[in-house]
């Protein structure tokens, strides 16, 4: 089916999922209990991964900038910088598309094919609003958290890296890490993790309400979720980084 | 009391529904029965409007339900019970928060009111307190239909609807769901409207009858009116097992 056919389908959802709640009352309990789901769910996949790949960043570094003409600090920079502009908010997105966009499509996609969203509409209550919405809330609230934590986490194993192998000066390391920080590329960021957060939840809740069939359809709903948001995230990371740090 | 008048519906350029027109009247289980793809279940989705009709209208005690708006329909399913082939119970909430939902949404209540009336609900289809922290994964079948109908009654609904509401349950538990829906169709005096191919029921419980055939409105009675019918589509589906066979012989020898 035409691209233009989703995109408006798309469209009309996000509509239904931000009109005005049932109850405030209850998005707001929905919204806590998605904060809990996606974000400190997230929270220990979130911490390995970033120890190894700061770590992982400052060999890298320490092996690609082994020049007596480059002073060590700049591994520990160039590793602090890395983890701030691309590895925290768009490998950690990319990840968490896979693990927290698969599990959306396939709980909304379960919930279409098992009637649970037109028992929902039945009822008299917007299904989009009642699952969309909190989910979109809650990643919006908990990805910039998510990123910092991943920063400081992807940091930190740059350290242990150079403490347990030796392969800079702990002291430089640290020297570097602190040397010309530019407060801006936070900001940068922070901006794209909630992008990402964006379009991770809403592709993902679109993959699930457009599910029908039975347990094959939801596998492959969840497959479509990963693999269109990994897609839209490197997409829009290319766009941000030209808005936000080039032009 | 549900009046359809003349609606179609058709899928792409298939043709689902065909100029029907049914009365179902309140305080009466009224069944809609016929073959697989008969088109039954298209037609109880445009009744709660799940699927827009094509033409025709459908009126909830003389309201254009068809004709309305979304925040209007809003109103009227805010009336509507609805019991699903599959239960449709929520999988993450327990059998007494499955029950408490729709009450949580729609009522200002406090939350031991709103429990109160769940625990009502669930003891009225006789499901005992010790199931009520179940998840829905582990209870039974036959329990999930009857939590389905305590969450359907929840608000109080002046229509109940059931889309197959034995299918996948034992001879005995089907007996117990079909006499609950009669019971509570009395009870709370609803115009309820049950979707089936199962003749047993029929025969239990219904009020009134109409057969759906090739998506157009074939037949309409009584249970009486059903077993000396000599509509051959009729027929065929009626005494399609060599039981109900001689349920007619012996209706007819009597």
């Amino acid at each position: 089916m035409s691209i233009f056919y989703h995109l408006g389908k798309y469209y009309i959802l996000m509509l239904q999922a931000f009109a005005k709640p049932d109850k405030f009352k209850v998005v707001w309990r929905r919204v806590i209990d998605e904060m809990l789901a996606i974000g400190v769910g997230s929270i220990p996949i979130v911490a390995i991964l970033s120890v190894f790949m700061g770590a992982v960043t400052l060999l890298q570094m320490a092996y690609n900038f082994s020049s007596p003409l480059v002073p060590y600090y700049t591994e520990g920079l160039a590793t602090r910088d890395t983890m701030i502009l691309e590895f925290a908010p768009t490998i950690i997105s990319l990840i968490l598309a896979g693990k927290v966009g698969s599990s959306i499509a396939g709980n909304l996609g379960t919930m279409k094919v098992t009637e649970q969203i037109d028992a929902l509409e039945i009822m008299g209550v917007n299904p989009q609003s009642y699952l969309i919405m909190p989910k979109m809330v809650a990643a919006l609230f908990v990805f910039p958290f998510i990123v910092i934590i991943s920063i400081f986490l992807g940091t930190f194993g740059g350290y242990l890296a150079s403490l347990l192998t030796g392969v800079i000066p702990v002291e430089k390391y640290v020297f570097g890490i602190r040397f010309d920080f530019t407060p801006f590329y936070v900001i940068y960021a922070l901006i794209k993790a909630e992008f990402f957060a964006l379009i991770i939840t809403s592709v993902s809740c679109y993959q699930g309400f457009i599910t029908s069939g039975g347990a094959k359809e939801v596998g492959d709903s969840g497959t479509r979720a990963v693999v269109y948001s990994c897609i839209i995230i490197l997409l829009f990371d290319l766009i941000l980084t030209q808005l936000l740090l080039t032009a | 009391m549900i009046e359809i008048k003349g609606i179609s519906k058709s899928f792409d350029s298939k043709e689902i529904l065909k100029n029907i027109d049914l009365n179902l009247e309140r305080g009466k289980v009224n069944m809609i029965i016929g073959k697989s793809g008969a088109g039954k279940s298209v037609l109880l989705k445009c009744l709660v409007g799940l699927f827009d009709i094509d033409e025709g209208s459908i009126l909830y005690d003389g309201r254009p339900f068809s004709e309305m708006g979304y925040q209007n329909k809003k109103e009227i399913r805010k009336e509507i019970g609805m019991l699903f082939q599959g239960s449709a119970l929520f999988d993450s909430k327990s059998v007494l928060e499955n029950v408490m939902f729709p009450l949580t949404i729609f009522s200002d209540k406090p939350y031991e009111e709103i429990k109160e009336r769940a625990l009502f609900c669930l003891r009225r289809v006789n499901i005992e307190e010790q199931a009520n922290p179940l998840f829905p994964a582990e209870i039974s079948g036959g329990m999930k239909k009857r939590v389905a109908i305590a969450r359907a009654i929840a608000l109080q609904p002046r229509y109940l609807f059931c889309d197959e509401p034995n299918s996948g349950l034992d001879p005995q538990t089907s007996i117990v769901i079909d006499n609950l829906i009669k019971e509570i169709t009395l009870e709370f005096d609803i115009t309820t409207v049950v979707i089936t191919h199962d003749m047993s029921s029929v025969m239990e419980i219904s009020d009134f009858i109409s057969f759906i055939h090739q998506g157009q409105k074939w037949w309409e009675g009584s249970r009486d009116d059903i077993l000396n019918s000599d509509n051959k589509e009729v027929v065929d589906f009626v005494y399609a097992s060599n039981f109900m066979k001689a349920v007619r012989d012996n209706f007819k020898k009597r």
